[in-house]
C-alpha cells in the first residue's frame, strides 16, 4: 500500500487507504512514527479507510501518545465511517483532535 | 440450528481480509442487514486477530477453524483453535480510560455481539470463542435467508 504525503499548513497530511488490519498496521504505524520522529505535525487522513482493526487503530493510539511526548501535534481528518464506528467503540472519538477536512483547520 | 458453512485458515494476518470477506457475503445471504454485518465482521476478525496474536503468539501455521451456525434468527459463530488453552480470567476488556495502544480486541468483540462466550472443555485441545448476533436487529431486513451448502472450505 502507498503512504501519500502532502503538506497543509504546518502539518505534514498522510493518508491512509483502504483495510488497516493485522497484515497493514505495521506499515501504518512505521508511516506514522517516522513522520513523528522526522518532527512533523501530523493529520492522519482516515477518509479513503474502508475498514479498521484494533491494531490500526492502536497504530494511531501510539502515534498520538508520541507525538504528544513529543510536544508535536497529532490529528486525524476526513474520518470515514466505519473508522469513527471503531473509534466511537473504543471510546477514542473524544481522545483524537478529530477535523472533518483540512478545510477545518487554521494556520 | 442449521450449520451453515465450516472454514479453515492458518493463523496468518493476511488471511484476515479474505475472512472478512467471506463473513460479509455469508451474512449478507442470511438477511443481516448491514449494521448487524458490519458488527459480525468487526468481531471475527478482532476474535481471529486475538487467536492469531495471543493462543498461537504469533505463530503461522496454527490452524484456526470458524464455524458458522444458524440459530432461528441469530447466527451463531464457533472459533475454535489448537493452541494451548488460554486464561480466561485473563481475557478481559481493558480500562477504556487508560488511553495506549492494544487491549481493544475483546471490548469491541463485547460491544457489538449480543452473546460471547468461552466453552473450553479441559478434555480437549485448544480454545472455543462462541458469539452470536441476531441477524436482522435493530431494523428488520428483507432479504432472502437461505440455508447454503455445508462444504468444507479453506481461505
Amino acid at each position: 500500500m502507498k503512504y501519500p504525503v502532502t503538506q497543509h499548513h504546518n502539518y505534514a497530511v498522510l493518508q491512509l487507504t483502504g483495510e488497516i488490519d493485522l497484515s497493514e498496521s505495521p506499515h501504518a504505524r512505521k508511516q506514522i512514527l517516522n513522520h513523528i520522529k522526522n518532527r512533523n505535525n501530523l493529520l492522519v487522513d482516515l477518509s479513503l479507510v474502508e475498514y479498521i482493526d484494533s491494531s490500526g487503530v492502536a497504530s494511531l493510539v501510539e502515534g498520538f501518545q508520541t507525538a504528544r511526548a513529543e510536544q508535536l501535534e497529532f490529528a486525524l481528518v476526513g474520518v470515514s465511517t466505519s473508522a469513527m464506528q471503531v473509534l466511537q467503540l473504543a471510546r477514542l472519538d473524544s481522545v483524537f483532535t478529530i477535523y472533518d477536512s483540512l478545510e477545518d483547520i487554521k494556520e | 440450528m442449521i450449520r451453515l458453512e465450516r472454514i479453515h485458515l492458518l493463523s496468518r494476518a493476511d488471511k484476515l481480509q479474505p475472512l472478512r470477506n467471506f463473513v460479509r457475503e455469508l451474512a449478507s445471504q442470511q438477511g443481516c442487514c448491514d449494521e448487524n454485518l458490519d458488527c459480525m465482521v468487526m468481531a471475527i476478525n478482532e476474535a481471529c486477530m486475538n487467536v492469531m496474536q495471543h493462543a498461537y503468539g504469533g505463530r503461522e501455521d496454527g490452524e484456526i477453524i470458524v464455524e458458522f451456525w444458524k440459530d432461528e434468527g441469530e447466527l451463531l459463530v464457533r472459533i475454535f483453535d489448537f493452541a494451548e488453552k488460554v486464561d480466561l480470567q485473563a481475557i478481559k476488556s481493558r480500562n477504556l480510560d487508560e488511553v495506549r495502544p492494544g487491549g481493544l480486541g475483546v471490548h469491541i468483540i463485547h460491544q457489538v455481539m449480543d452473546s460471547v462466550e468461552y466453552k473450553n472443555h479441559p478434555e480437549t485441545v485448544g480454545n472455543v470463542l462462541e458469539m452470536r448476533k441476531q441477524l436482522s436487529m435493530p431494523i428488520k431486513c428483507n432479504a432472502d435467508a437461505s440455508d447454503k451448502n455445508k462444504a468444507k472450505k479453506s481461505l
